[in-house]
């Protein structure tokens, strides 16, 4: 791999940026394989990257049905936080915080992460209660939050409708500075670029149709494009599609997959340097570098895969959005998609072992993982390397379902579920 | 946007009068203290959750606030029909459905 740098773009500028090397190569898969992993979003590409840099594991391949990143990495409002409730899920989020700020040097790709800040706003007296208390927790976790005021919300986002005029009035926020946005696509294409600089093969455009399983351990999978490829373990970063492929190897998740929307509006000028999420009343807004307004929704109450969503939901979010920042009101959308989201009940991620031998899964991230991909990457690289959790990955066990060590993360996962 | 028919007001109407409530026909264990934590979580929290035909549990909430069953495609979108809680729909009827049903199973 040829690095990016500045010396390279002038280089390249001389030839009308026309010969630039390409990102990854497009292997032919082989037989047999030491760690497939199934799945080429986000998630999937971070675990090979971290598996071939961090465990010296090469004999690897990403299988991915359609192209990178085109699932709910590329669909997701790139928004990216750390200031969850719970000791076990603050730590795992905080993790990836971290792999997040060096991330761009690391992979050698701008992943344009921009700590500019973000607000998860309380209406209600209750609301505000539970900002405190989560703060507190957060900062007791080591993770950067402040509680703020009407006032201060005003301060820092100016077109924000912070009066008493509006049915669910702006209380005040919880702050996290650090948080910010990064571009998603470049996270994609940053670790397949980086994960096959290492010897990973990055197979795209080849569907996992059966996991094969003898005597209650996986061997390999069955694909449509290129039958059988055998491998030693196999990780599944499946996300939306998690149950079909646990059905697939002959098991049930705790799990429901639900349509998460979002809309873009026109570019417009700079209006709001900061994330604006709302919880309570199911809207949040940043905006991007190319001034388009970046709105999210909550999610679809039915179980759907349809990769869209339902007009109730854009009208009630369309709603929240008019509500908080009357100033929007005339700005035309300009496209609106869905993406499909695997909700656990107690909206953490599942990063597991599962019943069949060999065959592990990192799922349920639900409404929230995107901010999660180097850390779930570099948690669940761990786990197929050494063949068991390691201390941040053993609370997310599929098996709390049976147990009963739930992490209740509803009230900072901030989507309404 | 779903056009519902909701078997107890015998009438078709928008989804938002709504509410889906997860996956149907999951039968309480008799004698919860006589479950293993296994079965009582597969219970609680484990769901086909397929691609494909799905019998579901709605409630019309703002309307008559009574619960039934729906057969829907989760790919398609498609409801192939509603029923009340204690009957079933046959699927049988139409072979093309069966087909889906068996690739989500």
């Amino acid at each position: 791999m040829k690095r990016y740098s500045g010396f390279q773009l002038v280089k390249h500028a001389l030839h009308h940026q026309e010969n630039w090397q390409r990102m990854w190569r497009n292997p032919q898969p082989k037989k047999h394989y030491d760690i497939i992993v199934v799945g080429g979003g986000g998630h999937g590409l971070a675990t090979a990257y971290y598996l071939a840099k961090l465990h010296n594991k090469s004999n690897v391949a990403v299988i991915e049905k359609g192209w990178l990143g085109g699932g709910n990495t590329g669909r997701n409002t790139t928004i990216v936080r750390s200031n969850y409730l719970w000791d076990e899920a603050a730590h795992l989020y905080e993790h990836a915080m971290k792999l997040w700020e060096g991330l761009s040097q690391d992979i050698n790709y701008n992943v344009m992460f921009s700590q500019r800040g973000v607000m998860n706003m309380g209406h209600t007296l209750q609301d505000m209660r539970d900002i405190q208390r989560r703060v507190n927790a957060n900062r007791l976790n080591g993770i950067d939050g402040e509680v703020l005021d009407a006032k201060q919300c005003q301060e820092i986002v100016p077109i924000m409708n912070c009066g008493g005029s509006t049915r669910y009035p702006v209380l005040g926020a919880s702050w996290q500075p650090r948080a910010g946005v990064a571009r998603h696509d470049a996270v994609a294409w940053g670790y397949a670029r980086a994960a096959d600089a290492l010897g990973v093969d990055i197979i795209q455009q080849c569907e996992v149709n059966d996991i094969i399983v003898e005597d209650g351990t996986a061997t390999g999978v069955s694909t449509l494009q290129h039958g059988v490829i055998k491998a030693d373990r196999i990780g599944c970063v499946t996300a939306g599609n998690s149950g079909v492929t646990a059905a697939m190897a002959g098991f049930k998740l705790p799990l429901e997959s639900h349509p998460l929307q979002a809309f873009v509006s026109e570019p417009i000028k700079p209006i709001l340097d900061t994330v604006v999420m709302s919880n309570a009343v199911h809207g949040y807004m940043s905006q991007s570098d190319k001034g388009d307004l970046v709105i999210g929704a909550g999610i679809d109450g039915y179980v759907g895969y349809g990769q869209r969503g339902s007009y109730p939901t854009i009208e009630h979010t369309a709603q929240a959005i008019m509500e908080m920042f009357p100033v929007v009101s005339r700005v035309h959308m300009n496209r609106q998609w869905g993406g499909i989201v695997d909700t656990a009940p107690d909206a953490c991620p599942i990063i597991s072992a599962t019943p069949v031998e060999n065959l592990f899964f990192n799922c349920a991230w639900g409404t929230g993982g995107f901010k999660a991909t180097p850390g779930s990457g570099h948690v669940f690289a761990d786990m197929l390397a050494k063949g068991k959790a390691n201390k941040m990955a053993k609370p997310f066990s599929m098996f709390r379902f049976h147990d009963g060590a739930l992490i209740d993360e509803h009230g900072a996962a901030g989507v309404a579920h | 946007m779903f056009l519902i028919y909701c078997p107890h007001c015998e009438e078709h109407r928008e989804e938002p009068e709504f509410h889906a409530s997860g996956e149907a026909h999951l039968a309480r264990p008799e004698d919860p203290e006589a479950c293993t934590d296994e079965q009582w979580g597969e219970y609680l929290y484990f769901r086909k959750n397929p691609r494909g035909l799905h019998r579901e549990l709605w409630v019309h909430s703002a309307g008559c606030r009574k619960f039934f069953n729906i057969l829907r495609n989760t790919q398609t979108y498609q409801i192939h029909g509603s029923y009340k809680v204690g009957e079933w729909l046959d699927v049988e009827a139409h072979p093309e459905q069966e087909k889906d049903e068996v690739i989500s199973s």
